[in-house]
C-alpha cells in the first residue's frame, strides 16, 4: 500500500466519521454525500414567502398608527409621505377610488385614463404587499423590519388607499377581509399563452401557449404602401449621449455623431489664420516629431534656426531648398531626410512660419 | 458618386481620417455628394502628404507601421485580457432618464456591435432589483424545501462545492428581460439597437438541471405544481416557475457561463436558467427553492412584469418570450458609408422552440426575402441571419421577420396593437423597422 493511498484512507475515514456525527439520518440516494439535510431552524430563516392564500404568513400584528411611525421614519423619504412620491420611484398610492373597492376593478385602468399607474392600481393581492417590503424594504436596508412593523406598514399604505379605516389594525386573523376590498383584485387574467407551464384546464395557468397575435409569412406586394406611424423625435436622438462614440469605428457603418459640436462647427466655421494652418501642415507632416518650436529634439529647435539664419537674405530660399532635398552635418551627424512629397507652397509656406518664430496661432 | 472608384481592394484612406465635421453635417442633411468632396480632400491631403502618394498606393501600406517594426508585449501582461483598446465603444451603456436610481436600473448590451450569437459575459445586459453583489462561494448555500412537508421528502442544503460535484450540463441559450422593447410600445423612444433590443444576451450555460436536485431531495412530483426561485441578494427577488418546465430537464441550476463562472451581475455563485421564460425568472444569486402547489404572486408577478391589456385587464404570469428577430447592422444611429454591397445581419429568437426562417425585407414589409442562417440553430437561443443588399443610394426600410418551429410568425406593430393596445410595458415582440435616408442614415421608425 503506498503512502498516498494511506493518507487518502485516512482522509475518508475522518470525513465518514464527521458525517455520521453530524448526524445524518436520511438515506443517501445516488448522489451519495452530496448536500445535507436542512434544519428547521434554516428553513425558517428563509422561508418567508406569504402566498395569496396566507400561506407562510406568521401570526403578527399592527395599527395604522404604528404603520405610520414606521413610514415616516424609513420610507417616506423615498415614497412620500403618503405614498403618493413620484420623486424616486414610481407612487405607491392614488388612482383608486371607492367604486373600484366595490368592483375589484379599478376603473381607470378600464377607462385609460390614468396619467400613470400606482402600485395599489395594480396589485391584486394584499399578501403581495406584505410578502415585499417583509424581504426587500427598505431598500438600504431589506430584512430589518419587525414582523409586527411589516403589519403596520401594510395597515398604513391600506389606509391610504382607503381600503381600511384610520383605527384598523391589522392582524393575520383579518388580513382576509382586506384583501376582500382590494381595488384591483378582480383585474388579473391568466387567458394568455404566455405560461409555459400546465394550462388552466389541467390545473395550471393560461390557454396552453396558444398566441393571441397572428401574422402571416407573406412573401410579395404584401401591401400596397408602407405606413410609417412613429418616427424617432429630435430629443431622443441626443439624449444617449454622442452615437459615434457608441459604434465601433471600423466595418460597414459607423455611429452618426449626437455630440452637438459637428453643429457648432458647421454654424461658425473658425478658419485657421496663416500660423495656425502652418503648425497644422508641421504637425501633421511629422515634423514635430524632430523639432521643438523652442527646442532640439533629433533636429534643432525652430528657435535655433531663426537665429542661425537671422539677417540672410536668401535664408528663406536655402531653407526651402533643404527641407526639401534634405541635409547633414550643419547642425550634427542625425541627417534631415528629403520632404519632396511636399508641395512647394506647403514648403514655404513652413519655411516663412518658421523664420517667423513659429507661433502656434 | 459614378466617378468614385468602386472595385474591391481600391486605395482609399480609412474614412474616418477624411471625413470632416462639415462631410458629417453634409451625411446628416441627406447630401449625396459628400463622401465625393470627402475623397476629394482626403487625395488633396495625400498629395501634400507627408507619408506617401496616393498613386503609388495607401500609405498604411507603403510606410510600415510601429506595429510591424517593433517588438510587441509580452505573455500575461494583462492576466485576464480585455478587449483592444479601438473597442472601448461597445460597452453596456443605461437609458438616460429611465430610472432614477441606478441600482434599481437595467444596463443594455451593445448589439449593433455584436457577430454571431454569444454575448461577452463583460457585455452582457444588466437588470438589479437592489443592486448587485458579489458573493463569497464559500458562504453561499442552496436550500430546497416543500411548502408542506412531504413535497420533499428530505429538504437538503447544499454548498457551491455540492453542486459543482454534481453532472452538470452545457447549453446555449438566450436571455430577455421582458420589458425588453418597452419603450418602445406607443412609439420610438429610443435611437439606437442597443436601447431598443438591448435587453438581451445569449451565453453558453454549465449547470446541474434541477430537476435532478429536487430529485435528490426526494420531490413528490405528484403533489409539486410549481417553484419558488428566490436569490440572496437584498432584494431576495422571487419567481414562481412551472414544474413541467422543471420536469422537462431545461431549468437548470447555473455555474458557469462562457466557459467561466457566472459574473457577480449574473447571479454569481449560482443563478437560475429558465429557457425561454422572460429574465426576470432565471433568479440571481439563487439561494432558495421552494415546492409547492399554487403560484405565489411576488413582486414581480403581481406589481411589475404583468400586461396592461386595452380592456383595463392586467395579464398575470406571462412568461414566455414569443418569437421575435431585430437587425443589428446597420441600424439605428448608424450612418452606411457608401453605396453597393452591405451584409444585412441580424439577431432572431423564439421562447418556445428554434427559429425556422427569417425573412428580411428593404421596403417597408412590401416585398420579403428569406434570410441565410448564419451560425448554429438552437433551441431557445439566439440565431444569427443575414442576406446580401446591395444598396443603390435610394431611401430604404429595413425589416426582419423571423418564424420559430410551432409556425409562428412574429408579427408587425399594427397587428400587436390590434390585440394588445400600447400600454402593456411588457413583451413587445413586434417587427422592428429601419429607415435609410438617402444620405445612408440609418433611423428608428414604426411601421403599421
Amino acid at each position: 500500500m503506498s503512502r498516498f493511498f494511506k493518507a487518502s484512507l485516512s482522509g475518508a475515514l475522518v470525513l465518514a466519521f464527521a458525517t455520521l456525527a453530524g448526524g445524518t439520518a436520511w438515506a443517501d440516494g445516488k448522489y451519495s454525500g452530496v448536500g445535507r439535510p436542512a434544519t428547521r431552524a434554516e428553513i425558517h430563516a428563509w422561508d418567508i414567502d406569504v402566498r395569496p392564500d396566507f400561506k407562510g404568513l406568521r401570526p403578527g400584528s399592527g395599527s395604522v398608527d404604528q404603520g405610520q411611525e414606521v413610514w415616516e421614519a424609513k420610507c417616506a423619504s423615498c415614497h412620500g409621505s403618503f405614498g403618493e412620491s413620484n420623486e424616486v420611484h414610481t407612487p405607491l398610492i392614488g388612482g383608486t377610488t371607492k367604486d373600484d373597492i366595490k368592483t375589484g376593478h379599478v376603473l381607470s385602468l378600464v377607462k385609460g385614463d390614468a396619467p400613470q399607474r400606482s402600485a395599489i392600481m395594480k396589485v391584486a393581492t394584499v399578501s403581495t404587499l406584505f410578502d415585499y417590503i417583509n424581504r426587500a424594504m427598505p431598500l438600504t436596508s431589506p430584512k430589518s423590519l419587525s414582523n409586527d412593523e411589516v403589519y403596520g406598514l401594510v395597515a398604513y399604505l391600506l389606509n391610504l388607499a382607503e381600503i381600511v379605516p384610520a383605527d384598523f389594525v391589522l392582524t393575520d386573523k383579518n388580513i382576509a377581509e382586506a384583501q376582500a376590498r382590494m381595488p384591483n383584485r378582480n383585474g388579473m387574467s391568466t387567458d394568455h399563452g404566455m405560461w409555459p407551464g400546465a394550462p388552466a384546464s389541467k390545473g395550471g395557468i393560461g390557454n396552453g401557449g396558444k398566441p393571441d397575435v397572428k401574422n402571416t409569412a407573406c412573401m410579395s406586394n404584401c401591401k400596397t404602401e408602407v405606413k410609417v406611424a412613429s418616427l424617432l423625435p429630435v430629443y431622443a436622438e441626443t439624449a444617449h449621449g454622442n452615437l459615434a462614440e457608441q459604434n465601433r469605428a471600423v466595418g460597414p457603418v459607423r455611429g452618426k455623431d449626437t455630440s452637438g459640436k459637428a453643429a457648432a462647427v458647421a454654424a461658425a466655421p473658425a478658419p485657421l489664420s496663416e500660423n495656425a494652418a502652418a503648425a497644422k501642415l508641421a504637425n501633421d507632416n511629422g515634423c514635430m516629431a524632430c523639432h521643438g518650436v523652442a527646442n532640439k529634439i533629433v533636429g534643432p529647435g525652430y528657435n535655433e534656426v531663426v537665429a542661425k539664419y537671422k539677417g540672410q537674405a536668401d535664408a528663406e530660399a536655402k531653407l526651402v531648398a533643404k527641407v526639401k532635398a534634405g541635409g547633414q552635418g550643419v547642425w550634427g551627424a542625425v541627417p534631415m531626410p528629403p520632404q519632396g512629397h511636399l508641395k512647394d507652397g506647403d514648403i514655404r509656406s513652413l519655411v516663412k512660419w518658421i523664420l517667423s518664430g513659429a507661433k502656434a496661432q | 458618386m459614378a466617378d468614385q472608384p468602386t472595385q474591391r481592394g481600391r486605395v482609399r484612406p480609412a474614412p474616418e481620417n477624411f471625413l470632416t465635421e462639415t462631410d458629417i453635417i453634409a451625411v446628416k442633411e441627406g447630401r449625396r455628394d459628400f463622401l465625393r468632396n470627402a475623397l476629394l480632400t482626403a487625395s488633396a491631403t495625400l498629395a501634400g502628404g507627408a507619408t506617401a502618394r496616393a498613386a503609388d498606393g495607401d500609405p498604411n501600406i507603403l510606410t510600415l507601421p510601429a506595429w510591424t517594426t517593433s517588438l510587441g508585449q509580452p505573455v500575461a501582461a494583462r492576466p485576464y485580457g480585455l478587449p483592444s483598446q479601438y473597442e472601448k465603444g461597445l460597452q453596456r451603456r443605461e437609458s438616460p432618464g429611465l430610472t432614477r436610481m441606478p441600482q434599481v436600473s437595467v444596463s443594455f448590451a451593445p448589439l449593433q456591435g455584436l457577430f454571431g450569437i454569444i454575448t461577452p459575459s463583460g457585455l452582457h445586459f444588466e437588470r438589479h432589483h437592489q443592486g448587485w453583489v458579489d458573493i463569497d462561494p464559500s458562504k453561499h448555500r442552496l436550500m430546497v424545501h416543500g411548502t408542506e412537508d412531504g413535497f420533499v421528502r428530505q429538504p437538503k442544503v447544499y454548498t457551491v462545492d455540492d453542486i459543482l460535484r454534481l453532472p452538470p450540463v452545457s447549453r446555449m441559450h438566450f436571455i430577455e428581460c421582458g420589458a425588453n422593447t418597452g419603450m418602445e410600445w406607443g412609439n420610438v423612444a429610443v435611437p439606437t439597437v442597443q436601447y431598443s433590443h438591448g435587453m438581451l444576451s445569449c451565453s453558453e450555460f454549465t449547470g446541474v438541471p434541477l430537476r435532478l436536485i429536487l430529485e435528490d431531495c426526494g420531490i413528490d412530483w405528484k403533489k409539486a405544481k410549481y417553484v419558488l426561485a428566490e436569490g440572496a441578494d437584498g432584494s431576495s427577488m422571487t419567481r414562481t416557475i412551472p414544474i413541467e418546465l422543471v420536469q422537462s430537464d431545461e431549468v437548470l441550476v447555473a455555474y458557469g457561463q462562457n466557459g467561466e463562472m457566472l459574473r457577480p451581475e449574473n447571479g454569481y455563485p449560482l443563478r437560475l436558467v429558465v429557457p425561454g421564460v422572460q429574465g426576470v425568472s432565471w433568479v440571481k444569486w439563487l439561494r432558495r427553492i421552494e415546492v409547492g402547489d399554487k403560484p405565489w404572486a411576488t413582486k414581480d408577478e403581481a406589481i411589475h412584469y404583468i400586461d396592461l391589456m386595452p380592456d383595463g385587464q392586467h395579464r398575470q404570469y406571462t412568461s414566455v418570450q414569443e418569437c421575435k428577430s431585430v437587425i443589428t447592422t446597420p441600424s439605428g444611429g448608424q450612418i452606411l458609408l457608401d453605396k453597393g454591397f452591405y451584409n444585412i445581419s441580424g439577431l432572431a429568437w423564439s421562447g418556445r422552440g428554434k427559429i425556422k426562417r427569417v425573412d428580411v425585407s428593404t421596403d417597408g414589409g412590401i416585398n420579403w426575402r428569406p434570410a441565410r442562417i448564419e451560425g448554429p440553430v438552437n433551441s431557445k437561443c439566439l440565431t444569427r441571419f443575414n442576406i446580401d443588399w446591395v444598396w443603390d443610394g435610394k431611401p430604404a426600410i429595413l425589416q426582419s421577420r423571423a418564424m420559430d418551429e410551432t409556425g409562428y410568425v412574429q408579427p408587425g406593430y399594427g397587428q400587436l396593437r390590434a390585440v394588445r393596445g400600447s400600454k402593456s410595458i411588457y413583451h413587445n415582440n413586434a417587427i422592428q423597422s429601419w429607415k435609410v435616408t438617402e444620405g445612408g442614415e440609418v433611423s428608428n421608425v414604426q411601421v403599421l
